[in-house]
């Protein structure tokens, strides 16, 4: 080696390698979690599910039959709460990124509620649903329309369904927001320019661009929401139901719920098991096929604006 | 390019540009902005301009980076409007009406005062629709009406025999330089009576600038445009008048042949001459 010459060959830097491995560890770690869940529910309930399972309400004590009202009120609830929150979600957004100017105190208060809104655990939720709306709203209706009778001051499907949606509510504002702001300055200024007012460049421009990013973060948050078995506890949920809910003040049964009275409730254990690991898998399929809607969009939307770049 | 070099450039083309366009000064006057400041959140980023636009001309607006030219441009359409803790004092007139005045609607202005932008932006639509955008959103509904306007903006823009079999692809199809005509289609569909462009050609290659360059020429006939530029050539070869920009002041305005070959001002020289910018 000539004198002076820098050398190539240096020692094995044990920081990097230790770091590395402790993030590989980590990411297998999460894999693993997912794939035990995956698996134990895949397994346990795959056997279970049939036609019958899926369409027929449970009989003997729940301890054979199928699941079909808790399907049924679970896809009802599901679709009031995306009925109630996202319009409203998709409002304030739109508020908050066009409309409220960056000092704007309203906005400021806005964007701090939906924050803390975020961060209320979903029990609360729960018992705000009950104290506010079944007992201040359902019951003054009662009082107001129907004499006192207790039509709208109870547990049932629009209580639960109001309730769910202000739980989905800040993650809709959030990535509607998120969204909205994602859609190039070029092309608002794009539609001023040639005379559009504020309201047509968000309605013709705006909005169908982040149409894409809107559904995505929307089916996200409601498939979240559907899962949650807390804010509907005191709020419309039914341990058992012999017929459907027709009407917003019925009660209803949902998969979630159905988890927790199959695994709490029964009378007989093992021959529920099966019935319980069912209707998990029923339940986690539903969310999933949500979360794909999701992914399909999200990679539909994006392969549209790459052919913009 | 050496500044030697750019100074020949310079002092010749414009003798071509002269040749063009003869008194200047007797053409009518368009527009005219009179001690326009604007400034951002507080920062002065334009102060005192005051500069005519003259009916049928080309005004070029040069200078260095951050020197005002495109706040300025922005101004003369409110565009500016949208831009969050903006101020804007001074005045602006278009046919002698002042369009910041209390009851002013700026949208009526951007339809007259049109614009297109430095990085060429075609909404995510077909051909047709990104052409047919201002005048659908303008209350054009028959339908005859829009396929003659829309053809007529894009041979005006110099784009109809590249797109006239493809109307209903998405603009975003289209190379660069075609998106960029595009965006002019979509602005002269409106008929405005004033076109501003920012850098229209500054992300084009060579020859899809010399087509903007081209149409530039050709449009002057039926608008008044401003069109600001970072290449003094360019300036030189589209406009009878420039105006040359520099920290936020107008240092001085004049006929091309004039500002290129004789300028008034010592930063003007230097600037066109390549020593700074």
């Amino acid at each position: 080696m000539p004198a002076g010459a820098r050398k190539l060959v240096g020692k094995v830097r044990h920081g990097d390698r230790a770091l590395a491995a402790a993030t590989v560890g980590a990411a297998v770690i999460i894999l693993g979690m997912l794939a035990i869940i995956l698996l134990d529910v895949i397994v346990g309930g795959a056997r279970t599910i049939s036609w019958e399972f899926i369409s027929q309400p449970p009989r003997k004590g729940m301890t054979e039959g199928g699941i079909f009202p808790a399907i049924f009120g679970t896809v009802a609830l599901t679709l009031l709460m995306t009925i109630a929150a996202v319009p409203a979600g998709v409002a304030t957004a739109i508020y908050l990124t066009e409309y409220a100017s960056m000092q704007s105190r309203v906005a400021r208060l806005v964007r701090v509620s939906v924050a803390n809104l975020a961060g209320v655990p979903s029990i609360v939720f729960g018992l705000f649903g009950l104290g506010f709306f079944i007992s201040t709203v359902g019951r003054g209706i009662d009082k107001v329309a129907y004499g006192g009778q207790s039509v709208y001051g109870r547990p049932c499907l629009i209580w639960s369904a109001l309730t769910l949606a202000i739980l989905t509510l800040p993650v809709v504002v959030v990535s509607t927001e998120e969204a909205i702001l994602s859609v190039p300055r070029e092309l608002r200024e794009g539609s001023l320019a040639v005379g559009a007012t504020r309201l047509q460049t968000i309605v013709r421009v705006v909005l169908p661009e982040a149409l894409g990013g809107i559904l995505t973060g929307t089916i996200l948050a409601v498939s979240r929401g559907a899962g949650e078995v807390a804010p509907i506890l005191f709020t419309g949920v039914a341990y058992y139901l012999p017929q459907l809910p027709t009407n917003l003040n019925d009660q209803f049964m949902n998969l979630g719920y159905h988890v927790y009275v199959l695994a709490t409730q029964s009378p007989d254990v093992d021959r529920t098991k099966p019935l319980l690991y069912g209707t998990a898998f029923v339940l986690l399929v539903l969310t999933f096929l949500l979360n794909l809607i999701a992914i399909y969009i999200r990679s539909r939307s994006r392969k549209r604006s790459r052919a913009s770049a | 390019m050496t500044a030697t070099e750019l100074t020949l450039q310079a002092t010749r083309m414009p003798a071509v540009v002269a040749a063009t366009s003869p008194t200047v000064q007797a053409v009518p006057l368009k527009m005219r902005a009179r001690d326009l400041t604007v400034g951002y959140s507080g920062k002065v980023a334009i102060q005192d301009v005051s500069i005519d636009v003259n009916q049928n001309v080309v005004l070029a607006l040069i200078g260095p980076s951050g020197c005002g030219k495109s706040t300025f441009l922005r101004s003369l359409n409110r565009m500016n409007d949208t831009v969050p803790g903006v101020s804007v004092s001074g005045h602006v007139e278009l046919d002698g009406e002042p369009i910041y005045g209390p009851e002013v609607d700026p949208v009526l202005v951007r339809r007259r005062v049109g614009m297109v932008f430095q990085r060429s932006n075609p909404f995510p639509k077909s051909i047709f629709e990104n052409v047919a955008y201002g005048l659908r959103i303008a209350g054009v509904r028959d339908r005859a009406v829009l396929a003659e306007r829309v053809e007529r903006a894009l041979r005006h823009a110099a784009l109809w025999d590249e797109v006239k079999d493809r109307l209903q692809e998405s603009g975003l199809r289209l190379s660069g330089g075609q998106q960029q005509r595009l965006c002019i289609a979509r602005a002269l569909a409106v008929e405005p009576e004033v076109l501003l462009m920012d850098e229209p050609a500054s992300a084009l290659d060579p020859i899809a600038t010399a087509k903007i360059e081209d149409l530039i020429a050709h449009l002057r006939s039926e608008l008044t445009i401003v069109i600001v530029t970072h290449n003094m050539q360019q300036a030189a070869r589209v406009s009878q008048r420039t105006g040359f920009f520099y920290m936020g002041r107008l240092v001085e305005v004049g006929d091309t042949t004039t500002i290129f070959t004789r300028p008034k001002e010592r930063e003007t020289e230097d600037y066109i001459t390549g020593r700074f910018g």
